[in-house]
């Protein structure tokens, strides 16, 4: 054979079975399936903390043709705890590459599966909704793997952005920028860093445990709510924490699990969607502007809309054109506002980067305002 | 807001006479923009001078008019008919030129018709090189730097200021008549006089030739209120110097990262919302230096085209359809994606499948014509494979080309020797892709066919990965070939009676049919569905495959 490859086997929660090629680590993975749309941008997918705890499977046919570069990542290491494929490629072209996805994998232990039906895979995730997976080249018993996937916690009240946070604080940018910006770190990626300090901001980035008193000490101008994996309704410590940031009446941006958070500080109940939302193409109208935009998005969980639409002090600006789900919201009594979907892309489309700027706008509003009052 | 109820009756004008270049694309474009608009309730009055189409047919407007495409043609119509609004993006480049006489000669104003979809000023911008070259300039994206010449001296003079390898285009030429590559100083007298000779004005564009870099097309959507979606993206195995229409091409692209691809995406849109007043389908064409992913824009075309018909057959997404109501006033995001039904048209397809086009060429049909491509588009037709990989969608599209080829993985024995077939594949021909097959299969490397032809290595590895299953296969007779080995070859692309003609001893076809039936490789059918299963789809269309 041109192509002598492990055997691997992927086993679904619901005991759906499907056969392939070992890719990656030999050995076994489990975590949450899940599936993207994307037709490029693999390795920001693979490295996008928001991912942890997630099997992946990318719809795209072929995934590693241009190989991976340093660049590209969107966290030191890959989060997914396993890939999906239908064609892994081995072989890559760019003079940019620095490797291969399947050097990639080995040296971050990801454990892959290749040869499969992705297309048939999907159809069956979306119709049967998210579910725990398993994927193995070691052990090709499929009984004895159902029994080990039998024993994976549900995604549905997992905590995971503790795991994925900065351990220590660390600072972006320069100190003499003009503004000062509190990141909340639940798994943030690069890219928002980045969008954040070449807009003027200083980034002071905590760790998810940081209590709202240390980052006061920062005296920032504006606080940032990061992305990040699991479920957010696990996340009392995070909403207390986000209601003492609201209390300070500065300006606050919140991207994904950022979103989820400030909706539970306004008592809003967040739910675990049928099989999530992952793509580069999912479409979302600016209410307000009446402009539209093509957007990256990355979550399984959601705002409940009907609580965000009776909620007083809640106000809708964004709204999924495809479901109708909410898709950004801001508070009317406190400059905070946030989106379900990912401005800095990476992978993606940059038609929503327009928020950085919205951001750096509000808080210079609130700085200038602030020092009018303090004459 | 929804569409603009002012316009009750629309002028659709078509393409014309099939020539190369200029084809069956524009009658399935036209064809689909009279129903769209008739959906509407709109009345439709059609012009074409080609009757052997399908828009022509009765059945398709309300009024046919079998005239030549002439301003008088025009005149003629609408004196005997009412008409609000005339469609120009839909009857390719031909459509366009005459809705812009028209404009010049005052006839729409005369008759209270508005252009709608594009204006007279996007299509001089598109048309006119120094028009486009300037703006590209302006809102900065990059061009290949070029100048317009008068004259034998000033043509000498602007290609020792941009240097060689150039690209010398007469103005106002038909599909590119006249124009030829200059690769050193040697060529240069003779290519300037051809092209001098060749422009009814004595003018021509000397420009920088960007030879070797990749070659991609964007289709783009744009309605009034400047939303813009990319359909697909479309990606030239031939590097540039090979006219798109006579390029293999894949969609989506292959050997793009997100950055290079976002790059490229915003790049167009800006393009896109800089050439002013349009609603509908546009096509942009790009070339990438390989090394850097440095971008400079080729063109771009403010209609729907050969290349947005294929998108449409790719992705399953209606661009003509769609550009037909965006034309009328309607914004995206009011439109649903004609496929599921349910979700918005104001999206971009994710494909999980891959498109190869193959153009088809005839020259056995135009004895004595010089079959070396370039400049100007040669082929007669083309073929459209898609599979679950590259590898077996070029497979579907060399056995589709009705030349006996049965797949790219077995096509005769080349009696050249490597080194002529090294030779052989400098130069861009019909065949080269079989060449270059036959040069793999010889054992030539990787880098040397690279270097030869400038096509993206990629490419060649999965052509080499089908070289390899051919020789694997040519060990084994019908009797002891392995399951895992036919199930390769089938789920690559290779075709029964391919699979016949490599076995050591061959077989027939129906042979390897009982074979795999009883071995149950049999065909899966996947739906072509704009969204790569995430949705629910109402009305895809299916392809054939192996899986599992």
């Amino acid at each position: 054979m041109t192509n002598v490859r492990k055997p691997a086997v992927l086993v679904l929660a619901d005991g759906y079975v499907l056969h392939g090629q070992a890719f990656g680590k030999i050995g076994t993975t489990t975590g949450e399936i899940c599936f993207n749309t994307g037709m490029t941008g693999y390795q920001e997918v693979f490295t996008d903390p928001s991912y942890y705890g997630q099997v992946l499977i990318m719809n795209s046919v072929h995934v590693g043709n241009y190989g991976v570069k340093k660049e590209d990542i969107q966290s030191d290491t890959v989060k997914i705890k396993g890939l999906i494929c239908r064609n892994l490629e081995d072989r890559f072209s760019r003079y940019q590459a620095e490797g291969s996805v399947e050097e990639y994998l080995l040296k971050n232990n990801i454990v892959a599966i290749e040869g499969i039906d992705t297309r048939a895979l999907v159809a069956h995730v979306r119709t049967k909704g998210a579910m725990n997976c398993i994927i193995s080249s070691e052990i090709l018993d499929v009984e004895e793997l159902k029994r080990m996937l039998a024993e994976v916690p549900d995604m549905s009240g997992l905590e995971l952005a503790s795991i994925v946070s900065t351990d220590k604080e660390y600072e972006v940018g320069s100190p003499d920028a003009p503004y000062k910006v509190a990141v909340m770190d639940y798994g943030v990626k690069k890219n928002i860093l980045a969008c954040l300090a070449e807009r003027g901001a200083y980034l002071k980035v905590f760790p998810a445990d940081t209590p709202a008193e240390r980052l006061r000490e920062f005296n920032p101008d504006g606080y940032f709510i990061s992305n990040g994996p699991g479920d957010p309704a696990a996340m009392p410590y995070a909403v207390e924490n986000l209601k003492k940031i609201l209390d300070e009446e500065k300006p606050v941006f919140g991207i994904c699990l950022g979103q989820q958070l400030l909706a539970l500080a306004n008592d809003i109940p967040t739910f675990k969607m049928h099989h999530g939302h992952r793509g580069l193409n999912h479409p979302v109208k600016n209410i307000i502007s009446g402009q539209c935009e093509i957007t990256t998005q990355n979550h399984g969980f959601g705002v409940d809309p009907d609580a965000v639409r009776s909620h007083p002090d809640i106000e809708v600006t964004h709204v999924n054109l495809n479901d109708d789900s909410i898709e950004g919201i801001r508070m009317k009594s406190k400059p905070a506002f946030s989106v379900q979907y990912h401005p800095e892309s990476t992978p993606g489309p940059f038609d929503s980067r327009y928020l950085f700027d919205d951001f750096m706008k509000l808080i210079e509003e609130h700085k200038l305002a602030a020092t009018a009052e303090g004459y | 807001m929804p569409k603009d109820t002012s316009i009750q009756s629309v002028l659709i004008v078509g393409s014309g006479p099939i020539i190369i270049g200029q084809a069956c694309e524009f009658d399935y474009s036209g064809s689909q923009a009279a129903r769209s608009l008739r959906e509407e309730g709109i009345k439709v009055i059609l012009i074409n001078s080609n009757p052997a189409t399908i828009m022509t047919d009765p059945m398709m407007a309300d009024k046919v008019y079998l005239l030549p495409l002439t301003v008088e043609s025009i005149e003629q119509i609408l004196e005997e008919t009412q008409i609000d609004a005339v469609l120009p993006t839909m009857g390719g480049q031909t459509a366009l030129n005459l809705c812009k006489e028209a404009d010049e000669l005052g006839v729409w104003k005369k008759y209270g018709v508005r252009m709608i979809g594009v204006d007279v000023a996007a299509i001089d911008t598109a048309e006119d090189r120094e028009k486009f070259r300037q703006l590209m300039v302006d809102i900065g994206i990059k061009v290949a730097p070029s100048h317009v010449a008068n004259s034998f001296l000033e043509g000498k003079e602007y290609a020792q200021e941009i240097g060689f390898p150039l690209v010398i285009r007469p103005s106002f030429t038909l599909g590119g008549t006249g124009g030829s590559f200059v690769h050193d100083k040697s060529e240069l007298d003779e290519a300037l006089k051809r092209g001098l000779e060749a422009s009814p004005m004595h003018e021509v564009l000397v420009e920088k030739a960007v030879l070797g870099w990749k070659e991609f097309e964007l289709e783009l959507l744009r309605d009034k209120n400047d939303n813009v979606v990319i359909i697909c993206t479309v990606e030239n195995v031939d590097p540039m110097g090979v006219h798109t229409g006579d390029s293999i091409t894949v969609a989506p692209a292959m050997t793009l990262s997100d950055t290079a691809f976002q790059d490229m995406r915003n790049q167009a849109m800006k393009m896109m919302r800089s050439i002013g007043n349009f609603a509908g389908g546009c096509n942009v064409q790009f070339a990438q230096n390989p090394e850097t992913e440095e971008l400079i824009a080729v063109e771009i075309n403010p209609r729907v085209s050969r290349s947005s018909a294929l998108a449409s057959k790719a992705t399953g997404y209606p661009i003509a359809k769609i550009a037909a109501k965006l034309a009328i006033g309607y914004s995206l995001d009011e439109l649903k994606n004609q496929i599921t039904r349910t979700t918005s048209a104001y999206f971009e397809p994710a494909l999980d499948y891959v498109i190869v086009k193959m153009p088809r060429w005839n020259f056995d049909k135009f004895k004595g014509a010089n079959d070396t491509l370039g400049l100007q588009m040669k082929s007669v037709g083309e073929v459209m494979g898609i599979g679950r990989s590259f590898t077996e969608a070029i497979q579907k599209a060399c056995q589709s080309l009705e030349n006996e080829a049965v797949g790219l993985g077995y096509y005769g024995k080349s009696l050249m020797k490597s080194e002529e077939i090294i030779e052989y594949i400098k130069t861009p021909k019909w065949d080269r892709i079989f060449r270059i097959k036959d040069a793999l299969m010889q054992g030539v490397t990787i880098k040397t066919i690279v270097q030869a032809t400038g096509i993206d290595r990629w490419f060649i590895y999965q052509i080499q990965n089908l070289c390899n299953i051919e020789k694997e296969l040519s060990h084994y007779s019908i009797q002891d070939l392995p399951a895992d080995l036919l199930k390769e070859a089938k789920k690559n692309g290779f075709s029964d009676e391919q699979v016949a003609r490599i076995l050591k001893y061959h077989c027939t076809d129906d042979e390897v049919y009982e074979k795999r039936k009883a071995l149950g490789i049999t065909r899966v059918y996947k739906m072509v569905d704009t969204c790569s299963a995430e949705f629910e789809a109402k009305t895809p269309y299916f392809y054939s495959t192996f899986e599992g």
